[in-house]
């Protein structure tokens, strides 16, 4: 297997914390992964590390390859790798349109404006937004911020792309539009790595799951493999749980 | 199309001071020139890029020396401009390198310093720049009233020049890319935007405009100093017009010159011992009170009237 993104004994540290600890991972081209741990377990760092915002301080990560471990954030988002932010990051005076078009011009493959905003408005059209394209990005509610954060992933034409708690903060409701629309991106070819502190989520669209606790993978398998785990029900779901499963 | 509409009244405006007005008249208008130019170079960076930066005073100094000195060996006035402004604008490439990734106050506090070292470079370099005595660049050989006309429309030229190219800007790639990083940087980063690349691209042409702004006016007065031309003042002036006529906007910079620049007389003629202090209280009542500047307040007074009707 020719990984899509490959992780070779990732370490990164903030000072005298080790938020991800020597994770060796490697993710396909189709794919739909679902990464879990709990709060502070090194999720997004994770996500971080492999985009570049704060790269490895140990290891080496590969995207097609090639060893990205050291390129600067722009360069890897022009190289195919898209990811959303857990917290939502807008461009909060600029249009919804505007937001999603420049996704599109500076990663994407739009040449020019006109092109971009184009694009933008497939995107907006596919993801739900259409009717909030002229909107100020900033009076958005929460529910369709996330979703502008989908579609500037999507612009970026991404070949993986990364989704980080896209449904905290939302509703029952809002979660089965999000799922269904993270399946639909996936049929059209790209592959996902969906970050998730909710199990039942993730388990509704993932055949693979990576479970990190303290900064280190605990557990990569199937949905059935990880969620009978002694130490992932431990790490996850605490121990009180763990005993009651094992009774 | 209406951005460049105006700005042909605009030029058509300040074309007709040479012929009706009389030299006080003359020299008013060169002075708001100046001003525009200097607020529309400071836009580039502070308005579109959203970098509070005070090196103009810097960019408006080396532009004079370079344009002075240069002048001192006998070369021609216009190659001494185009040399002011491109010396200018590599120095400006390699501070911004430096400084650039310096975000808020602490990216204020060392574009400032750059005042600071240049005018004590140009202090110091006493055989080329004259040191604290100043330079003398006369230009012999041509009638008074013709030289004002002259310097009036380079002043003119430069600032209908850097109109354009705020226009042409504000809705090219480079534009957009400027507007994205001064809303949220880090999500410019990872949208794919080279942030490094287009903060400098903005210094630079802000280093730019300002620098031969500075070149013109040395060949103006005719005689330059450290103190004169490195005046903090150049730095602070076309921030104060900037937020005046409205921040990032095309034609804010022309409005908030003109407004400054009324101010100013205004204030000079009637507060003459006073004049410092009256004009820092106004600016601040009025920046605190029009936090989106006069432009913000025309637009939405258009805008309300184009509803009624
Ligand atoms: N920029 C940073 N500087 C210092 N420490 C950081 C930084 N980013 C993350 N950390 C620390 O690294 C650890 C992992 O944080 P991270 O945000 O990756 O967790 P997470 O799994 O995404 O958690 P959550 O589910 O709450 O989003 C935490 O202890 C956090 O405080
Ligand atoms: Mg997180």
């Amino acid at each position: 297997m020719t990984a899509l993104l490959e992780l070779r004994n990732v370490s990164r540290r903030f000072g005298g914390l080790v938020a991800v600890n020597d994770v060796t991972l490697k993710i396909a081209e189709g794919e739909i992964v679902g990464l879990l741990g709990p709060n502070g377990a090194g999720k997004t760092t994770l996500v971080n590390v492999v985009t570049g915002v704060h790269p490895a301080t140990g290891g080496q990560v590969l995207f097609e390859g090639r060893d990205i471990t050291r390129v600067p954030p722009f360069r890897i988002a022009r190289s195919g790798l898209a990811r959303t932010f857990q917290i939502v990051q807008p461009f909060p005076k600029m249009t919804v349109v505007e937001n999603v078009a420049a996704a599109a011009l500076f990663a994407g493959r739009a040449e020019g404006m006109a092109e971009a905003f184009e694009a933008a408005r497939r995107h907006l059209d596919f993801t739900g937004l259409g009717d909030a394209a002229d909107q100020v990005a900033s009076t958005l509610t929460l529910a369709k911020r996330k979703r502008l954060e989908f579609a500037k992933g999507l612009a970026m034409n991404p070949k993986l792309l990364m989704l980080d708690e896209v449904n905290a903060g939302l509703n029952s409701a809002e979660v089965e539009d999000a799922m269904r629309l993270i399946r639909k991106i996936a049929d059209s070819g790209v592959t996902i790595l969906i970050i998730e502190h909710i199990m039942k989520v993730v388990l509704s669209v993932s055949r693979r799951l990576l479970v990190l606790h303290h900064g280190e993978l605990i557990a990569d398998g199937l949905p059935e493999e990880v969620t009978n785990d002694r130490r992932v029900i431990e790490a996850y779901l605490g121990k009180r749980y763990a005993e009651k499963a094992g009774r | 199309m209406k951005p460049w509409l105006w700005l042909v009244v605009f030029v058509a405006a300040c074309a007709l001071v040479p012929v009706f007005g009389n030299n006080y008249a003359l020299r008013l208008a060169t002075i708001m020139c100046l001003y525009a130019g200097l607020a529309l170079s400071w836009n580039f960076i502070g308005g579109m890029a959203g970098y509070p930066s005070f090196a103009a005073a810097a960019f408006f100094g080396l532009g004079a020396y370079v344009s002075a000195v240069l002048q001192s060996k006998g070369l021609p006035i216009g190659v001494t401009w185009a040399a002011a402004g491109l010396g200018a604008t590599v120095f400006a490439a390699l501070i911004g390198m430096a400084i650039l990734h310096l975000k808020g106050h602490y990216f204020a506090i060392a574009s400032l310093a750059v005042v600071e070292v240049l005018r004590e470079v140009v202090n110091t370099a006493e055989d080329l720049t004259g040191g604290g005595m100043g330079m003398n660049i006369p230009l012999p050989g041509m009638p008074v009233d013709v030289q004002a006309r002259l310097f009036f429309f380079a002043m003119l030229t430069m600032t209908v020049l850097l109109l354009a190219v705020t226009i042409v800007v504000s809705r090219s790639k480079l534009g957009f890319g400027l507007r994205c990083i001064s809303q949220n940087e880090d999500a410019a980063d990872i949208l794919g935007i080279d942030t490094t690349f287009y903060k400098v691209a903005a210094f630079c042409l802000s280093a730019f405009g300002v620098a031969v702004i500075g070149a013109i006016y040395a060949s103006w007065v005719q005689y330059i100093e450290p103190p004169d031309v490195f005046d903090i003042l150049y730095s602070v002036k076309p921030l104060v017009m900037v937020l005046l006529g409205g921040l990032g906007t095309i034609f804010g910079p022309v409005i908030g010159a003109v407004i400054y620049l009324a101010l100013e007389e205004l204030v000079w003629r009637n507060f003459l011992t006073v004049h410092a202090a009256v004009l820092g209280g106004l600016i601040v009542a009025l920046v605190l009170f029009l936090p989106n500047g006069i432009g913000a307040v025309i637009r939405d007074r258009t805008k309300r009237a184009a509803v009624r009707s």
